[in-house]
């Protein structure tokens, strides 16, 4: 099995399933329990949160636990929207976000807040100028993504950053989601307010991820209860979750995989068929690649690829069962004959060298049987 | 090389003084084997035979009796082995508007250049190979050092400030009342500082109080470790003389003859434990204990000397120093400590001593001090101690 499909979800690194097993294991005390079976598990989660905080560079009061990317993303946005709505109710994102930014801002329509979606080029980017110039006075958040999880496209997060050096009070998002590995090398950026991660992304467990919120800026809560995480998210704590997504980070962080390399020979690769069509941008994440063979449904190919053991998606896997059009591709320009045809290959730091050289056999076959078709 | 803070007066009780200092070094060292420590008349020489240099930069900064230090590096007496050694050192640091200047010492008169010379050859090529530089012979911003000795030439450019004070245990032993507030750590550090061995006496009354605060008393010696090595800490069992008191005394007592028995039970164990003195975190008027009225009536137990190092220090000052030293984020976690078990609320802030000694009559004292100091428990703690389980295999 080649597993090309690391965009929707990551296998687990074994080392954090053995952790997983052992602190479901041992550590049965609810972490805000009083006697030492508590204070043991409360302790376990204190160092996995100084050691996520260590790896993302920030402090350990800004890493917040939610139960993954979408949680997160709506955490910050709701959140922002409900404790800054006496300053205003503008709020300012793009067209190509994730659904768990989309619909958020729906339902925050809904409550009365008035939503900017961006347009982007062909390329997908966003013009930081046109960013500018629909700030008002009223606006309380700017929401982004840094890799837009179905094409790859790199958004100028840290043009962003500079601009709104200008207007403090604006609260900065970044969905992070794709992007830990320009989170890991980059940092994050110091003007961002809120960053979500999610771990099954990297690795981890489902069901966990993070929300790094900025020392000093409020946010009200949407899940009210015991108080856990300093308020900011209530729910007895996923112990087992948390120190799985630490370690998973770490070994993330450790591994040093050529995946540009990776994407280069992919793309000259793909580009020598007749009628491949290189849907990625070439300035952008190196670890997704979307392309079509024109005249063959995406979901034909991902089937035909299936068949030789070779998994990759079409869209984004979220939505990869609602039948609509492709919004990503959609806002770039991309017609809808060759939209219909994409599919999305993602790597990760688990694939090698051989499993691209196999790939390139086996598509190399696929293609030669549907060219035949495309000919009659 | 290591250059001798104070002690380099103290004629001759010098040399148990440098001896104890490089006690103290290879204790910090200790993981390192390959390290050797040789404590001459003037300086402290270390020899890291490959050991990290920055760690032990860093570890050095924090041990008392040191005034100064300097990494040093050995080469061959040829000007070309001096200077590329000397190009290497500047290579690793940021020169833009610098000034430096050459200091040669020959002590060994037989080399060939002299003085003046080496300066200035040495000199000409450094501002050849970085033209960033300048010369400035009154206080450069990097002095370059180059001491020509018999076998060898030492050359140094750096040398950075050390923590002052005394060696740690040149002072002889007291006994240390930590609490585990704000206050006793800050004392302790100060002790250390003046060259005082410490031992750590903590009263611990389970249930009333919880494992997080002997816990966090433990964290707050770990931090001290830091600074001259291992402490011994010594738990006292202390539920049964404050269950007593609260049973037998009235309320508005139980906080005088609460820290008269510490007091009895702190002298009993440093005579057990061969210690001088003993020393609290008591800062005046800061609680009802800490008045002067209340401090001579408890103090009346015992003619052992009580040091209060921050007897005269205000509350501010004593939070800057706890910041500096990186205790007050423990200090101040919400544990209930000795102290506060059985609090009253209006403790005689100007107790009476004729009462006192009423109310004691009441008490066995003899016999609950020594069942006290018969259960305490004793183990060193240093920067290296864990005090929970080693979960890092899990993360």
């Amino acid at each position: 099995m080649i597993y090309f499909d690391n965009s929707a979800t990551t296998p687990m690194f074994k080392e954090v399933i053995d952790t997983m097993a052992t602190v479901q294991e041992n550590f049965i005390g609810n972490p805000s329990s009083l006697h030492h079976l508590g204070v043991k598990s409360d302790s376990l989660i204190d160092k996995a949160r100084q050691q996520i905080a260590d790896l993302l560079y920030c402090d350990k009061e800004e890493i917040f636990f939610t139960s993954g990317g979408t949680e997160s993303n709506n955490t910050a946005i709701i959140g922002t929207a409900f404790e800054k709505q006496s300053f205003g109710k503008h709020i300012i994102t793009t067209q190509i976000e994730h659904p768990s930014v989309l619909k958020t801002m729906h339902f925050l329509e809904k409550q009365g807040f008035d939503v900017t979606y961006l347009d982007v080029d062909t390329n997908g980017k966003i013009d930081v100028e046109m960013l500018g110039k629909a700030i008002r006075h009223d606006t309380i958040l700017v929401s982004m993504m840094w890799v837009n999880n179905e094409v790859g496209i790199l958004e100028p997060i840290q043009d962003v950053a500079v601009l709104l050096e200008k207007y403090p009070t604006i609260h900065f998002h970044v969905d992070a989601v794709q992007a830990l590995h320009y989170v890991l090398t980059q940092r994050i950026p110091s003007r961002v307010d809120l960053l979500s991660l999610s771990a099954h992304k990297f690795h981890g467990p489902r069901g966990i991820g993070i929300l790094y919120k900025r020392e000093g800026k409020r946010i009200e809560s949407l899940l009210h209860g015991g108080g856990q995480e300093k308020g900011v998210r209530s729910g007895t704590e996923n112990t087992a979750s948390i120190a799985g997504m630490a370690k998973a980070l770490r070994l993330y962080s450790q591994k040093q995989i050529p995946i540009q390399s990776y994407q280069s020979a992919l793309r000259a690769f793909l580009s020598s068929y007749h009628g491949v069509e290189i849907l990625s941008p070439l300035e952008q994440a190196p670890h997704i690649l979307t392309f079509a063979i024109k005249g063959i449904r995406g979901e034909v190919l991902l089937h035909a690829l299936e068949e030789q053991g070779i998994y990759l998606s079409t869209t984004s896997a979220c939505s990869s069962k609602t039948a609509k059009e492709h919004h990503t591709l959609g806002a770039m320009n991309v017609s809808g004959d060759i939209s219909r045809c994409a599919v999305r290959l993602s790597l990760s730091v688990e694939n090698t060298q051989e499993e691209i050289a196999q790939f390139q056999h086996v598509f190399d076959n696929v293609y030669q049987k549907f060219s035949k078709i495309l000919k009659s | 090389m290591v250059r001798y803070g104070e002690l380099s007066t103290k004629g001759k009780n010098k040399k148990s003084f440098t001896q104890r200092l490089a006690q103290n070094v290879r204790h910090i060292l200790q993981d390192f084997e390959q390290i050797k420590v040789n404590p001459d008349y003037d300086f402290m020489y270390i020899t890291l035979n490959g050991a990290p240099e920055e760690v032990v930069l860093e570890r050095l900064k924090h041990v008392f009796g040191i005034q100064s230090y300097s990494p040093i590096y050995t080469v061959e007496k040829s000007l070309e082995a001096m200077f590329q050694q000397i190009y290497a050192l500047l290579s690793n640091m940021d020169l833009s508007d610098k000034t430096f200047k050459i200091s040669t010492k020959r002590a060994d008169h037989e080399f060939d250049m002299d003085t003046n010379t080496l300066n200035r050859e040495l000199g000409a090529m450094v501002l050849d190979a970085f033209p960033q530089l300048t010369v400035k012979v009154k206080q450069p911003d990097i002095n370059i050092k180059v001491e020509v000795r018999k076998h060898a030439v030492y050359i140094s450019t750096q040398t950075y400030i050390g923590a002052g004070g005394l060696p740690v245990g040149t002072g002889g032993r007291g006994m240390m009342m930590l609490s585990g507030g704000i206050d006793s750590p800050v004392a302790s550090y100060l002790a250390l500082k003046r060259g005082l061995e410490l031992e750590m006496v903590h009263f611990y009354s389970p249930p009333y109080t919880s494992p997080q605060s002997l816990r966090k008393t433990q964290e707050l010696t770990k931090k001290l470790a830091l600074y001259g090595g291992a402490i011994q800490f010594i738990e006292v069992p202390f539920t049964e003389i404050q269950e007593t008191i609260k049973e037998k005394c009235p309320e508005a007592y139980l906080m005088t003859i609460t820290r008269r028995f510490m007091l009895r039970v702190a002298d009993a164990i440093r005579q057990k434990r061969d210690g001088l003195v003993i020393l609290n975190g008591e800062s005046m008027g800061q609680v009802a204990s800490q008045t002067l009225h209340s401090m001579v009536v408890i103090n009346e137990v015992t003619n052992t000397p009580i040091l209060r190092p921050v007897v005269a220090m205000d509350k501010l000052d004593i939070i800057a120093l706890a910041e500096k030293i990186d205790t007050f984020e423990l200090s101040i976690q919400p544990f209930e400590d000795c102290c506060t078990v059985f609090a009253p609320p209006s403790p005689k802030t100007k107790p009476n001593l004729e009462k006192v000694r009423v109310y004691e009559e009441r008490l066995d004292v003899d016999a609950l001090v020594k069942r006290a100091v018969d259960g305490i428990k004793v183990y060193p703690i240093d920067v290296q101690t864990r005090f929970d389980e080693d979960v890092e295999d899990l993360l």
